[in-house]
């Protein structure tokens, strides 16, 4: 039957049975592998003896240093809150001018904002702030509801078309698809606008669209088209825009109305933390 | 024997599988018929299409005929069966795994937001379950037939139900993959289908332990092999963990939406209970199974050490199952239960690290063939990767550790380094030496196997070292703090700075499916136009006659 037999290279002997032609030697266990399995062994005991470790009827082994996680989280969130319960109180006394004056304070609401604004505009405004289509750019003195401090406090506050009753609202409407005028007032329209920034457009357009202008812009982007803050309405003269700068894209947006909305932060986001917000939009280079 | 089979006038088996088949056919055909759940249709026309070609299989093989197959002292063919549809899967789940990398990279090159399947989030369930399921279970299953047949000297228990085992788990995968594209999921990780594919799993995974655990009893050997307590070990525990994790209630019948019966952290528990003993008992106890048989084998040697399998079998089984609760540390999990898991995952490294010793060790009188054979040294290199895995595994289940490294791309680095160093590298040295044993062909061509290594160890460690230094800088940039206590930099800036090891990534798994693509090119040719080889695998001799 079984026939153990001594192997030649390692002189270990077989323990005798075979498989499809493989044997097994009968070499003993690693002294080092053995050791450091029960040194693993010893410690988890040890490890058990220190903190919770078995559960049983009614509860659980505390462990020695009868350590608790929950505690844990607790007491560092509590010590950060002291660390940084003077300057909050101070944030929240200042007026915005008080902070952008107090070097110390500009720095701990310039912290705070910078974190605030990863976590809550960067996915619209871009991680430097530098916008996209659609999503204003933070960093260029263009301001659809103004750019001093105040403005960007409260436009952060009620946001823009949303669901806050003091929300900012304004109405671009869609002049196309609505049916409002025809399709070719509307290209003529989009050739005026270009031409109000100074740029080439066809001359015979610009002249049909005058008249269009004043009847139907005019009203909320005013006369000459320099906008209007109070209402939201955009300057249509500084070559800036919010939905693109060709021609196409300045017709759609005639056409389609392109309504943005950004959301009130009031109820997510505390007074103080609304103030640092504004202060580091407003550093952000392109407060009035 | 071949008189045996003629003559045995009534077999289990020629009823049973049928049966099984016309009833899958049936639910499906119900479902199709009654569901008002268009996802549940597509699911219910899928699987009936499955069970329609098992079922014109089954008729042209064995009605008014007995496969020539089973006249042979073993079942080969499935174990063939087994082996193709392992580089099948292995290819598409690489693929998958690849494009999925370059999402990641390139968030705008494959985003389609009209084609909802090609969305990462439904992708991503193909990947791991096409590779660690379709290709890793197909690499088990073939491979378990082979080896507990060889090293028990006796065939397939049940006839015709190893085939079932093989058609039917490949339905499953079927169902599972496009489950997902179609967007069904239950959510749980690595257990992902939904409730009618766990129920068709079962009985598939009830049968493969039935022709497994036939097999072992009618065996002409007095011990039961090494290879063979992982492999029963992986199949016993797998269905364990499956039907508890998956204990669900059906919205209804019709529908493919359940609800599990676990709630809370006992769901997240019971997840990662399964999650864990996934890794364990699906992707470590039966590819160490793998390494018993095919390492000693092709190195000619013996196991290294007969008492040392014994107590590291024992061990690994014993501590695994307890280290699941390390994937919730610093959660609502209790602490005790944190605890449990972290030190069973510090006692789990030796344990481990046996099976590593008698891989590696099985080489002594043998380390000069890793010069000339590419094949045994993709298998040793495998151990090696297995060790080094099983090293890092316990050092990130330490909570100190674990509060930077979780949640971060580390993970997913030592995952990789366990899926393609370990998992993947010991299934291809099988399959390099199971081809020119199967079809009886000398293997096409040694240099594209070294060819083979070469571009996947350099995609493994392209793969890996990005993951690290992205993991690492992930989970630093997320916990630093400025002077006030604030945090210093936003998650996007974090995505971000990931960008270029996201691409290093995609690079990595790029070379490790250029290999799996080789090598599939080299056993297509070996099978197709290899010559036959010079000495085919030795004969089983019985104990007796060597003696």
């Amino acid at each position: 039957m079984s026939k153990k037999e001594i192997d030649d290279v390692t002189g270990t002997q077989t323990t005798g049975h075979e498989w499809d032609g493989i044997k097994e030697l009968d070499t003993p266990m690693p002294k080092w592998w053995l050791g450091l399995f029960y040194l693993c062994i010893v410690w988890a005991i040890g490890y058990w003896v220190l903190y919770p470790a078995w559960p049983g009827i009614t509860g659980y082994t505390r462990g020695l240093l009868n350590h608790s996680l929950r505690d844990e989280v607790t007491a560092n969130v509590t010590a950060l809150k002291q660390a940084r319960a003077g300057q909050e109180a101070a944030l929240g006394k200042a007026s915005l001018a008080e902070i952008q004056r107090n070097p110390d304070l500009l720095q701990f609401a310039m912290a705070q904002g910078r974190m605030l604004f990863g976590d809550n505009c960067v996915p619209c405004h871009g991680a430097g702030g530098q916008g996209a289509p659609g999503y204003p750019n933070l960093n260029d003195d263009v301001w659809l509801w103004g750019g001093t401090l105040a403005d960007i406090q409260h436009t952060i506050t009620v946001g823009v078309r949303a669901d806050h009753a003091n929300t900012r609202q304004s109405q671009m409407p869609a002049f196309g698809r609505d049916g409002i005028i025809k399709e070719q007032q509307v290209d003529d329209l989009a050739a005026y606008v270009l031409h109000l920034s100074g740029r080439d457009a066809n001359p015979r357009a610009v002249d049909r669209a005058k008249v269009l202008f004043t009847e139907n812009c005019a009203a909320c982007h005013g006369p000459g088209g320099k906008g209007s803050r109070e209402m939201g309405a955009p300057d249509l003269t500084d070559n800036e825009t919010l939905y693109g700068s060709s021609l196409a894209a300045v017709r759609d947006q005639i056409w389609n109305g392109h309504n943005g909305v950004m959301p009130s932060w009031s109820g997510r986001l505390t007074p103080e933390e609304i103030k640092a917000l504004a202060v580091y939009v407003h550093n952000l280079g392109g407060g009035d | 024997m071949q008189a045996q089979v003629s003559e045995s006038p009534w077999r289990f088996d020629h009823y049973f599988v049928p049966l099984v088949i016309v009833l899958g056919l049936l639910a499906a055909l119900f479902e199709a018929a009654w569901s008002h759940d268009p996802r549940m249709v597509a699911q219910a026309w899928i699987f009936g299409a499955c069970m329609a070609i098992t079922g014109a299989w089954y008729l042209w093989m064995y009605v008014g005929r007995t496969p020539k197959d089973e006249s042979q002292p073993y079942a080969d063919d499935v174990v063939r069966a087994g082996v193709i549809a392992s580089m099948f899967w292995g290819i598409a789940g690489m693929l998958v795994g690849v494009i999925i990398a370059l999402q990641l990279s390139f968030p705008h090159l494959f985003y389609l937001p009209d084609q909802a399947w090609t969305n990462f989030g439904r992708l991503r369930p193909l990947h791991t379950s096409a590779v660690i399921f379709a290709f890793g279970g197909n690499v088990l299953i073939a491979t378990s037939f082979y080896v507990v047949q060889r090293t028990c000297r006796a065939r397939l228990w049940g006839g015709s139900l190893s085939w079932l085992v093989f058609w039917g788990y490949n339905a499953f995968i079927v169902l599972a993959g496009t489950g997902y594209l179609l967007g069904i999921s239950q959510s749980r990780e690595y257990a992902e289908p939904e409730w009618y594919a766990d129920i068709w799993l079962t009985i598939v995974w009830v049968c493969y332990l039935l022709v497994f655990m036939g097999t072992l009893w009618k065996r002409r050997e007095p011990h039961i092999y090494v290879a063979n307590w992982f492999y029963l070990a992986f199949i016993i525990t797998i269905a364990i963990l499956h039907i508890v994790n998956n204990l669900a209630v059906p919205v209804s019948l019709l529908e493919t939406q359940s609800y599990s019966l676990f709630s809370g952290v006992q769901d997240a528990l019971t997840q990662w209970w399964y999650g864990h003993n996934a890794v364990a008992f699906y992707l470590t106890v039966p590819f160490l199974a793998i390494m018993y048989y095919f390492i000693p084998k092709r190195a000619e040697r013996p196991v290294y050490s007969y008492r040392l399998s014994i107590l590291h079998f024992w061990s690994l089984t014993f501590i695994y199952i307890w280290a699941g609760p390390h994937h919730l540390l610093y959660t609502a999990l209790p602490d005790w239960a944190q605890t449990l898991g972290m030190t069973f995952s510090i006692i789990l490294w030796m344990p481990s690290w046996g099976g590593m010793i008698n891989g590696m060790m099985t080489l002594s009188g043998a380390w000069d063939k890793l010069r000339t054979d590419p094949v045994l040294r993709m298998m040793v290199v495998s151990v090696a990767f297995y060790g080094m895995a099983t090293f890092e595994g316990p050092v990130m289940s330490i909570k100190a550790v674990n509060a930077l490294s979780h949640y971060t791309n580390w993970t997913v680095g030592h995952v990789h380094s366990g899926a393609l160093g370990w998992v993947a590298y010991i299934s291809f040295g099988a399959i390099y030496c199971l081809v020119p044993w199967l079809w009886k062909k000398k293997l096409y061509s040694n240099a594209m196997v070294e060819w083979h290594f070469w571009l996947s160890a350099l995609g493994i460690v392209l793969y890996i070292t990005s993951m690290w230094v992205a993991g690492i800088m992930q989970g630093l940039m997320w916990r630093a703090y400025n002077d006030f206590g604030f945090l210093e930099y936003a998650f996007v800036e974090v995505v971000e700075a990931m960008h270029p090891y996201y691409i290093i990534r995609a690079l990595g798994g790029l070379l490790f499916l250029a290999g799996t693509l080789l090598m599939a090119f080299n056993l297509w040719k070996t099978i197709r136009s290899g010559s036959p080889a010079a000495a085919p695998a030795p004969a089983p001799v019985p104990a007796v006659e060597a003696a």
